[in-house]
């Protein structure tokens, strides 16, 4: 431990490691060397510096004692106070408060009619009416996460893990809407016009309506009404399937302030349904939206679903996240233009390489061990971090995602109850 | 900490400007220790005697609310805790969540070996560099002192990763202390059962402990208070992580009361770091790959609430992975800068036959790309357009990506094809595949359409690089 220095070396480092810094070294019995709290010098600063000195303080204290000089006498010999045992534990109770300041509840937005509402859904969901974090224990959380699964107007590319489950029904979306429902356990449908897009397939908006009658047929669970994304054919597109949608309260995706927002608004007041608001990770850009269709649009407080963006675990979700917990936080204490339920794409957790490459494209990487594993886990995490953040509905693609995602955010909604687990002894109990 | 400006800080400063700290004044140098990118130490003035009792005072406002542990020695000791905040945005988070995955001292030593080798090699690389594992786990299922001591003895041999010592048996963990003391590992566990004799081996060697009370906080409590008034201070609390159903609920609430009471009501005497123990879903889930998933799963709940340690069990990539995205998604610095600056820039050394690229200026983005070329020693020019920081899919939907503004990178940057390249070419993202049309009108370039993964490019240059 100790390095053999020559005198000269000594002086050396005692130069370059500031002489006074020394001043308040105290020699400690004859082996331990204690930098005292009140030199000013900061712990962790004293810690690394001790190290050095200490050395040199030892090799200091043996030259003078192999020359005769009574170091014994001279080094302060202070011993360590003893801790003070205590023969039984200080009995203490734990206490916390609640947030005063989350006064406002989030609205409450219904989806899907019945026929007693003119609509022909078998049930409604209703989303939203929290009055804290989602599963804080301030306020009770009055409806749970919902789960809409993905359905398309024509056979898309998709990961190969998500794809599998749904090759016999790609081509027909009645088909495939049926198989999400009946199989995988959705709440809710969303169907995507995705071929109404000029570059895809430019399906005329009439007959991609068509299609989202084909669903209502087939499913009797409210739905979502998705376009291709394309801001100038959407609000057609859109338009005419809300027509044809009339009564059942859909959620129409969706309006965003590059397109014209009005059409779509008026739409869904025409015919009794509820807008989705998307803007991108732009806490601003979503009040200026969720202001504008209220305000001007005149769609009422109880038929907008906001959707801050979604992005994938390792590319953005950190932005997602912490938009959505602003969002939402924003809401409780009281800002009006955002205390609405949130909806996520998080689906788009599959655009992560990791969700569906075969292998990692850098070498230096770990093995990342097989894709079909990687990628449900991938969906779960990206959503279930944003359901912690504050997200109500979920728009998903992989069944399996979705069974882990209902049953973590339904066990920490409180609705799912099991055998209990006793822990006193897990440390020598898990058997993995 | 106990100020929220910078103003208060600096009336214990020596306010002479000095420029010491490397900062231009006092006040600049005050916001950094209220961001906590500077310490009170990095001001040399302040060090001296007649500032003594200033420096001692900012110290303690400038304390963190959770009070930081440090395990482990060296290059690999991990700090666990000392945050100040209940919400990433409002500052950020400090020290990542350490990661945790275990061993048992009843494993062959082959196996015990393999395992340790695997934990400590693990990486993945994000944004410029790469995510690793922190610690080791070594559990005592023979509950045999001389067992647990020749596998942490085995662990350490191994391993310069850090290790917790995980037994209720005061014995097994003074067994397991005699050969890794000085390797400052964390004691698991402290409960009201041991305490007596777990607290003398944490006092004789100094090593932090975790107090383990399962589902009840007053009794967590009650030890956390005795400790500290033994003088034991790097205390960790663990509250018990339930694996399932009502008590996990429960579990997640006491997470987030702990934690409430610390920062937001300053109640010192529960203001320690918090351990969650994933690993508790191998107790209720016969599926290895299930078990697998749902431990991903707890390990994701208590990485965005307030877990400041974690022990798993899975080493599966499918596992690891997430997990370590997971902590770096939540303990990323929201005030560090979501964009790079627009450009043109060059990777590797471009000539006029390599290929230019374009991208978003989002830095997830660009870190992603750029690394993929640079990983495959591709050379070329990456042009960087300014979408106000959003990614390629994104923007292309939300008209932040365009032709027009890709023209007017390359005009920015003064790039001319014409005297740079000799294809005239220009590569956008398959994932804006649309613009292809717009961008040849708007630039007078041939447009070709790469692959939409950018991990995709080399083999997606071997067919259509050069272009014909």
């Amino acid at each position: 431990m100790v390095k053999k220095l020559k005198i000269n070396d000594v002086i050396e480092l005692l130069k370059d490691a500031d002489v006074e810094a020394l001043e308040g070294v105290t020699f400690e019995g004859d082996i331990e060397l204690e930098i005292e709290e009140t030199t000013g010098i900061d712990s962790l600063f004293a810690y690394t510096l001790g190290e050095e000195t200490a050395k040199i303080g030892l090799y200091l204290l043996n030259l003078a004692r192999s020359i005769g000089y009574p170091v014994d006498q001279i080094a302060r010999i202070q011993a360590q106070p003893p801790a003070p045992r205590l023969s039984k534990l200080i009995e203490s109770k734990f206490t916390v408060g609640t947030i005063d300041e989350w006064k406002t509840p989030i609205e409450e937005v219904t989806l899907g009619a019945t026929s007693s509402d003119g609509g022909t859904r078998g049930h409604t969901i209703t989303l939203g009416g929290e009055r804290a974090l989602p599963y804080y224990f301030d306020a009770p959380m009055p409806n749970r996460n919902y789960v809409t699964i993905d359905v398309f107007d024509m056979p898309i590319s998709m990961a190969k893990t998500v794809k599998s489950n749904y090759e016999d029904v790609m081509e027909d979306a009645g088909e495939w809407a049926k198989k999400v429902v009946n199989e995988f356990d959705a709440d809710m449908v969303t169907i995507h016009l995705i071929s109404t897009d000029p570059l895809i397939k430019d399906t005329p908006a009439v007959e991609a309506s068509k299609t989202v009658e084909e669903v209502l047929q087939a499913v009797d669970v409210p739905i979502v009404i998705g376009g291709s994304g394309n801001p100038a054919k959407d609000p057609e597109v859109l338009e005419r399937a809300a027509e044809v949608a009339e009564g059942e309260r859909c959620l129409i995706a969706s309006a965003n302030l590059n397109m014209d927002y009005e059409r779509i608004a008026a739409a869904a007041n025409k015919y009794g349904h509820v807008v989705l608001a998307w803007t991108q990770l732009e806490i601003n850009a979503q009040k200026e939206l969720n202001r504008k269709l209220m305000k001007q649009c005149g769609v009422d407080r109880d038929r907008i679903v906001v959707d801050p963006t979604t992005a994938a675990l390792g590319y953005g979700l950190d932005y997602a996240y912490t938009n959505m917990e602003r969002i939402r936080l924003a809401g409780l204490i009281g800002d009006e233009e955002l205390n609405f339920p949130m909806s996520s794409g998080t689906t788009n957790a599959w655009g992560a390489r990791e969700a569906w490459m075969v292998s990692s494209p850098l070498k230096e990487d770990s093995d990342w061990g097989p894709r079909e594993y990687r990628g449900p886990i991938w969906e779960i995490v990206t959503g279930l971090t944003l359901a912690l953040g504050g997200n109500d509905l979920f728009m998903m693609m992989h069944p399996g995602a979705v069974k882990v995602l209902k049953e973590i955010t339904q066990t920490l909604f409180g609705s799912i109850k099991t055998d209990e687990t006793n822990l006193s002894n897990w440390v020598a109990e898990v058997l993995a | 900490m106990k100020v929220n400006s910078p103003l208060q800080i600096y009336k214990y400063l020596p306010q002479t400007n000095c420029g010491e700290c490397g900062e231009a004044t006092c006040m600049a140098f005050a916001s950094h220790l209220l961001d906590r990118s500077k310490k009170v130490a990095d001001c040399p003035p302040l060090l001296d005697d007649k500032y003594k009792k200033k420096y001692l005072e900012l110290s303690e406002l400038l304390a963190p609310e959770i009070r930081e542990v440090v395990a482990g020695v060296g290059e690999t000791a991990v700090k666990i805790g000392g945050d100040d905040v209940l919400y990433r945005h409002q500052l950020t988070f400090f020290n990542p969540t350490v990661l945790a995955y275990d061993v048992t001292d009843t494993m062959s030593e082959e196996e015990l070996v393999d395992r340790v080798k695997r934990i400590s090699g693990f990486k993945k690389f994000y944004v410029g560099s790469f995510l690793k594992l922190n610690m080791v786990a070594v559990r005592s299922t023979s509950n045999d002192p001389e067992k647990f001591k020749k596998a942490v003895k085995k662990v350490s041999e191994t391993t310069t990763l850090p290790l917790i010592l995980c037994s209720f048996n005061p014995d097994v963990l003074a067994a397991g202390l005699e050969v890794s003391a000085d390797k400052k590992p964390i004691l698991y566990a402290a409960t009201k059962e041991n305490w007596q004799q777990v607290s003398e081996l944490a006092l004789k060697e100094r090593t932090p402990v975790v107090l383990f009370s399962p589902g009840d906080l007053d009794e967590l409590k009650t030890l956390a208070v005795s400790f500290r008034e033994m003088g034991i201070e790097d205390l960790i609390l663990d509250p018990g992580t339930y694996p399932r159903g009502e008590q996990l609920k429960t579990t997640f609430q006491n997470f987030l009361k702990i934690r409430r009471a610390g920062i937001k009501e300053g109640q010192k005497d529960i203001a320690y770091p918090l351990m969650a123990t994933p690993i508790t879903a191998w107790m209720v889930n016969e599926d290895p790959i299930r078990a697998s998933y749902w431990e991903t799963v707890l390990a994701s709940v208590f990485t965005v609430r307030y877990g400041d340690v974690m022990i798993m069990h899975s080493i599966e990539p499918y596992a690891l992975i997430p997990e370590v995205l997971i902590r770096e998604t939540i303990y990323t610095d929201p005030r560090t800068p979501v964009r790079v600056d627009p450009g043109v820039y060059e990777v590797g050394s471009p000539t006029k036959d390599s290929p230019v690229i374009v991208t978003t200026n989002f830095a997830l983005t660009y870190y992603t790309v750029e690394s993929d070329l640079s990983s495959s020693e591709i050379d070329c020019y990456l042009a960087t357009v300014d979408t106000d920081g959003i990614g390629v899919e994104a923007s292309v939907a939300g008209g932040q990506l365009t032709a027009a503004k890709i023209k007017e990178t390359f005009d920015n940057a003064g790039f001319d094809f014409k005297e740079k390249t000799s294809h005239n070419t220009v590569i956008l993202p398959g994932l804006a595949a649309r613009l292809q049309g717009d961008v040849e009108d708007v630039t007078g370039l041939n447009v070709k359409i790469g692959p939409q993964d950018s991990g995709r490019i080399p083999g997606w240059m071997e067919t259509n690089w050069p272009p014909k």
